[in-house]
């Protein structure tokens, strides 16, 4: 079983990287994001330091989403997708490996380049380490929720809009606890309440959502 | 998942699974709306008649309160409709009662319309009391995000064109989007908002005067008669809906 999760997780990344839609993308389009936002704005650094995390955690909720329905609908069309149902390998966890393969090019490099892109938008410097502290945790909810919404939407020609507005509302409460470890750390206040309850909702979403998908793969098929 | 049938002995049973024939619902639902109309109507009209002429005023917040009359009741039937769409869910993936996904079907818009009244009745007691139309209070933002899951689960009806695909899809989502009940039901008591915590189901009693309470609890059964008719009639609705597409189907392909 580990053995076909590294694998599929090898086969998702080479994927990426071959359709260009690797780790440097993710970058890049986080860079043009956190870029255009002092021209929407307006370069008022106390205005942008106060909006940052948010911008931030919009700028991972978008990048999630954009990818997502295509996670599981390419597999769909060349037919993967039956082969991955009659695998001796639970579906569950086939369909974990995928989503985290997609995590590790959209959330991960997000965490990972949070602290570069915090300095452009101001960011206190106490922040700046709880900001990427909480994506790195949080950015996995994001990914594992939308799984749901690719799992349910797998079979739909523009499935994609669809998608956000089955993901979104369910994405709320990170948001609101991801922004709130940054918000609190920026204040010099302890950011441990809210930083607890993102990982609680990352452990539940890591869990939860891999077993809907794959209930959904099942059942919504043909 | 097991496809056995569930046990059909005693008599509530039999009675969940005799209605999983569409043409004895259709009958019984037919025999039972006239009734249960009649008793909507009579209910809400002595509700609004209690809430508007006899109920005192609030001694704060004047005659605005009798808005309470509707919103509250819009409130529970928002989460109550909701939590029967996710028994329903339930139905389509556990049990795979034949009519569950009708009634899921048909529930869904009917409890978005509460959701949405709810937030308008809300906005509008909002204004003359908190002095705002809205807030980003922790029970409002929940019950609409709750208004954005049922948009969520309508546009995923809509987008799936089979039906019995289209149900398990709703169903699955249905489950998943039932974790934001607990958080409305409980954000008044977590988060410290602008909104009152509960006073009618609450550990001791309730705390509002029985003179409002008595036309609240009538305007609560009311709405709740009055959803089980919106519901029957939308449930005969699709099930002669689907009927003709058969029929449709059969006449297309060349059957007799």
């Amino acid at each position: 079983m580990i053995r076909v999760l590294v694998a599929i997780l090898v086969r998702e990344l080479r994927l990426a990287a071959r359709i260009g839609a690797g780790v440097e993308l993710g970058i890049m389009f986080f860079l043009i994001l956190i870029s255009v936002m002092p021209f929407a704005l307006g370069p008022d650094q106390k205005l942008l330091s106060r909006l940052a995390p948010a911008i931030l955690w919009i700028a991972a909720l978008l990048a999630t989403l954009l990818g997502l329905d295509r996670l599981l609908q390419a597999d769909e069309e060349d037919g993967v997708i039956d082969e991955m149902l009659l695998s001796a390998c639970p579906l569950e966890v086939i369909v974990f490996a995928k989503a985290l393969a997609h995590w590790l090019v959209t959330g991960l490099p997000l965490a990972l380049l949070a602290p570069l892109l915090g300095v452009m938008l101001a960011i206190a410097p106490a922040a700046m380490l709880p900001l990427a502290l909480a994506l790195l945790i949080g950015t996995p909810a994001l990914t594992f929720i939308g799984l749901i919404g690719a799992a349910l939407t797998v079979t739909l020609r523009r499935g994609g809009l669809l998608l956000s507005v089955l993901v979104m509302p369910l994405t709320v409460p990170t948001l609101i606890f991801g922004v709130a470890v940054v918000r609190e750390a920026a204040e010099g206040r302890s950011f441990a309440t809210p930083l607890s309850l993102l990982t609680g909702i990352s452990l539940i979403a890591l869990v939860v959502s891999p077993i809907a998908a794959a209930a959904a793969l099942r059942l919504t098929r043909g | 998942m097991n496809e056995q049938p569930a046990p059909r002995s005693d008599g509530l049973a039999a009675a969940f699974w005799s209605l999983a024939n569409p043409g004895r619902f259709m009958q019984y639902s037919a025999a039972m709306l006239p009734w249960l109309a009649a008793i909507t109507a009579a209910l809400m009209a002595y509700g609004l008649y209690k809430g508007i002429f006899v109920a005192p005023a609030d001694y704060q917040q004047g005659e605005s309160m009798r808005i309470m009359y509707i919103h509250v009741p819009a409130a529970w039937m928002a989460m109550g409709v909701y939590s029967m769409m996710t028994l329903s869910a339930l139905g389509t993936l556990v049990w795979r009662h034949p009519l569950a996904d009708v009634s899921q079907k048909a529930a869904a818009p009917i409890g978005a319309t509460f959701t949405a009244l709810c937030l308008m009745t809300g906005s509008l007691w909002g204004k003359p009391t908190w002095g705002t139309w809205w807030e980003w209070d922790a029970r409002m933002t929940s019950v609409l995000v709750l208004l954005l899951i049922y948009f969520g689960i309508i546009a995923l009806w809509r987008a799936i064109d089979e039906p019995l695909r289209a149900a398990r899809a709703v169903a699955i989502m249905t489950l998943v989007g039932a974790v934001n009940l607990p958080i409305i039901k409980f954000s008044v008591d977590w988060w410290n908002t602008l909104h009152q915590p509960a006073s009618v189901f609450r550990r001791g009693g309730p705390t509002i005067h029985p003179a409002m309470l008595e036309p609240l609890l009538v305007m609560g059964l009311a709405f709740a008669l009055l959803f089980g008719c919106l519901q029957i009639v939308r449930m005969q609705a699709e099930i002669i809906n689907r009927r003709a597409d058969r029929l449709a189907l059969r006449q297309a392909t060349g059957e007799a």
